[in-house]
């Protein structure tokens, strides 16, 4: 009979390898589908994990594609640690989009470079405008923020459809809803030549390190900490829960529509209905495969990245089907979920008492309030 | 229309000759598809065609494609690992996907591309669409006929050209045979929410609408149809096993054809870039068998409908032609030309309402 304690203290070996026990295990999964569905499982991985790293193209697109999802996620575990969720990143990140989408469109054709950097302001902007929305409401009516900041990506989306419909239409585009392509000016400077690889990812790791510094060393960082693990404890210290909801929603609203600047203006180049593609969902799953830590939040960015472009490989080599990837994430998001638990607790084989049915508070999984992942 | 123009211009200028090919190795044609491959709807009829354009050439070409891709910024990459894998031919097969198709098209002057419905081209990248208005007004014809309320209701997505001359071509039809009949629109701005295609095929119904038309691609307008009693035209393929009572006909493209053509072309060394629209005449455009329903008399009058626009007889906007606010858009004895429908973002004199700006 196996039975379900908590551990007294968390284990700080399973803390950090859970992300690569879990990519293990998505692995191992992976092989066990392809088997099943009679697809070479070895030649299968082959493309999905080895193709993303084959060529400097690739290479440069993993890069691109992680950019996003990094920034994002850096936002969102900010706000994770301290138990503000917002779940809404996608719609800060549509805003982002069309704050420097438009600004790109007001200066069309304006040579100058300070029209970048504006673009990017706009589009931070942008997203903390969108993030404001559900930290007013949580603050000052205590108003859910996870309900209020979903529903207002769904606003978002229908936004940026009107706009590119409407106001931002390309006029020489014969009523098709998008906007014109961006002037050379607008679009983010590009790193490597020859690829798409922008300036945004060179953005990556500073955010990331002042992150790192920011939790670790600065008094905010320690009071979000407390918050999250022990709210009662924060208050007593003194620390405002509302402060902390305005700061994390800011941040991540922030990341997230500068996100969406540099996406707008660099890979795509034009606004169009199709912007927002998930990134924003995506990258709760690379902020718990990141630990909520900065600089595994990075990482685990790359790791979402290869899936995607992997999975793109594997269906032009083996006409696997497009929906490979979502399972690919999905058994990864699972299997990371099923370890975490064993970060706060342990299996413990416990002897079956004799005669009878034990009473059932005895029986089954036994969950408390404290630890935990 | 003066974009169209100068890529037409553009195009021709730089229709320099693409290197001939090695002959043994078979040629690697590739598409790239907006939905899933079974979408039900445009994504199926393109794969039908792939699978139909293997067949043909057997172990002379092979095929790849690429499914569900949005047209956010994973269709550049995609495209272009295409092009970097050695394949020679790339259909891209959704308006969507243009931009990123030219953006990749410079950096591979060697590979060919197709956009499906874009306008932009280059000597490497062409265009083909099929001429859907032309199947809207054979159906426009059957609806005028079949309405017993002499109202028509219409599914739309987009105020865009193609769109716009669809909903023209079915008005102008119904009309001719039908003098009283009238056409209610409604735009929901997606190709593809079976939720609101339902919305709006119910709010038609309510207010009159015994002939269900659709530009959208899921069968719910015909799901709608099938419960209330009413009559739908289905849109892309067969959509009768949807709504078998519902279902009068449907607009079905057939692309296996232009496919088969254009391989062929690339196989001889005669590819060349440029913009091809067809309807009836060579196939593009088919109506699925119309419903046991319609009348001996009524589908003669289609067919002979069908027969006509196949054989380039009468143009379904021949002029004498206004627009909706009364201007004279086409004179009396005149025909538009293919740039002036491709600018056609008005409804013509006669539809009730206005269109979304």
């Amino acid at each position: 009979m196996l039975r379900l304690e908590p551990r007294p203290e968390r284990s700080r070996v399973l803390l950090w390898t859970t992300p690569l026990l879990a990519a293990g295990m998505t692995i191992v999964s992976a092989y066990l589908l392809f088997l099943i569905i009679g697809v070479d499982p070895l030649k299968a991985l082959g493309h999905v994990i080895i193709d993303p790293f084959s060529n400097s193209f690739s290479r440069s697109e993993l890069l691109v594609k992680a950019a996003p999802l990094a920034l994002i996620a850096l936002g969102l575990s900010l706000g994770f640690r301290a138990n503000v969720w917002n779940i809404g990143a996608e719609g800060q990140f549509t805003l982002g989009a069309i704050c420097g989408g438009a600004t790109a469109l007001a200066f069309y054709g304006v040579e100058g470079l300070w029209l970048f950097p504006l673009i990017c302001l706009a589009g931070m902007l942008g997203g903390m405008a969108w993030a404001s929305v559900p930290a007013a409401l949580r603050t000052r009516m205590g108003v859910n923020e996870i309900l209020v900041s979903l529903m207002m990506t769904y606003i978002a989306v229908l936004l940026l459809s009107a706009l590119v419909s409407g106001p931002l239409r390309d006029p020489d585009g014969f009523n098709f809803p998008e906007s014109r392509i961006f002037h050379d000016s607008a679009i983010p400077p590009i790193l490597i030549e020859g690829t798409r690889a922008h300036i945004g990812i060179a953005i990556v790791p500073i955010v990331a390190i002042f992150l790192w510094w920011l939790t670790r060393y600065h008094e905010i960082g320690f009071s979000l900490r407390l918050l999250g693990d022990t709210p009662r404890a924060g208050r007593f210290a003194g620390f405002s829960e509302n402060r902390a909801v305005w700061f994390c929603l800011m941040v991540s609203g922030g990341l997230a529509g500068l996100a969406g600047a540099l996406e707008a203006t660099g890979p795509i180049g034009q606004l169009v209905p199709g912007i927002p593609v998930g990134y924003g969902f995506t990258a709760i799953i690379v902020a718990f495969l990141g630990r909520l830590h900065p600089i595994g939040v990075v990482f685990a960015a790359l790791a979402l990245a290869v899936s995607y472009i992997g999975g793109e490989s594997a269906q032009i080599a083996m006409s696997l089907p497009a929906a490979l990837v979502g399972v690919l994430q999905g058994l990864l998001l699972f299997w990371l979920l099923i370890f975490d638990l064993f970060v706060g607790y342990r299996l413990r084989r416990v002897a079956p008492a004799k005669g009878g049915p034990r009473p059932a508070a005895e029986t089954g999984p036994k969950v408390s309030e404290s630890g935990g992942a | 229309m003066m974009k169209r123009r100068t890529f037409l211009a553009g195009a021709t200028a730089l229709a320099a000759p693409l290197p001939l090919r090695a002959q043994s190795d078979p040629l690697k044609v590739g598409f790239l598809y907006q939905a899933p491959r079974d979408d039900k709807g445009w994504t199926e009829r393109h794969e039908l065609a792939r699978v139909e354009l293997q067949e043909h050439f057997g172990d002379r070409i092979s095929t790849t494609f690429v499914e569900n891709i949005s047209e956010g910024p994973d269709a550049e990459r995609v495209i272009r690992q295409l092009a970097q894998q050695g394949h020679e031919l790339i259909f891209t097969t959704s308006f969507s996907f243009m931009n990123p198709t030219v953006k990749v098209a410079r950096q591979f002057p060697n590979v060919r591309f197709e956009n499906c419905t874009g306008y932009q081209r280059a000597g490497n990248l062409a265009t083909y669409a099929a001429r859907y208005y032309e199947g809207r007004h054979a159906m426009g014809t059957l609806a005028g006929l079949m309405t017993e309320t002499n109202t028509i209701g219409y599914v739309a997505s987009f105020p865009i050209p193609g769109v716009l001359r669809g909903v023209n071509a079915a008005y102008l039809a119904a009309r001719k045979v039908n003098p009283d009949v009238r056409m209610r629109v409604i735009w929901i701005n997606t190709w593809f929410d079976p939720g609101k295609e339902a919305d709006a095929a119910t709010a038609l119904i309510q207010q009159g609408a015994d002939m269900i038309m659709q530009h959208v691609n899921s069968p719910a307008p015909i799901r709608v149809a099938e419960e209330n009693g009413v009559s739908a035209f289905g849109n892309a393929i067969d959509m009768s096993e949807f709504g078998p009572t519902a279902t009068l006909t449907s607009m079905v493209f057939d692309w296996a054809p232009y496919y088969v053509q254009r391989v062929q072309d690339v196989l001889d060394g005669t590819w060349g870039s440029g913009d091809t629209w067809a309807g009836f005449g060579p196939g593009m455009v088919t109506l699925a068998p119309l419903n046991d329903r319609v009348p001996a008399d009524v589908r003669a009058k289609v067919e002979a409908e069908i027969a006509t626009l196949s054989g380039g007889g009468a143009h379904p906007f021949a002029g004498p032609l206004n627009r909706q606010d009364g201007s004279l858009w086409m004179a009396e004895g005149a025909t538009p030309t293919d740039e002036e429908l491709f600018g056609m973002d008005f409804y013509v004199e006669g539809i009730d309402g206005s269109l979304p700006t």
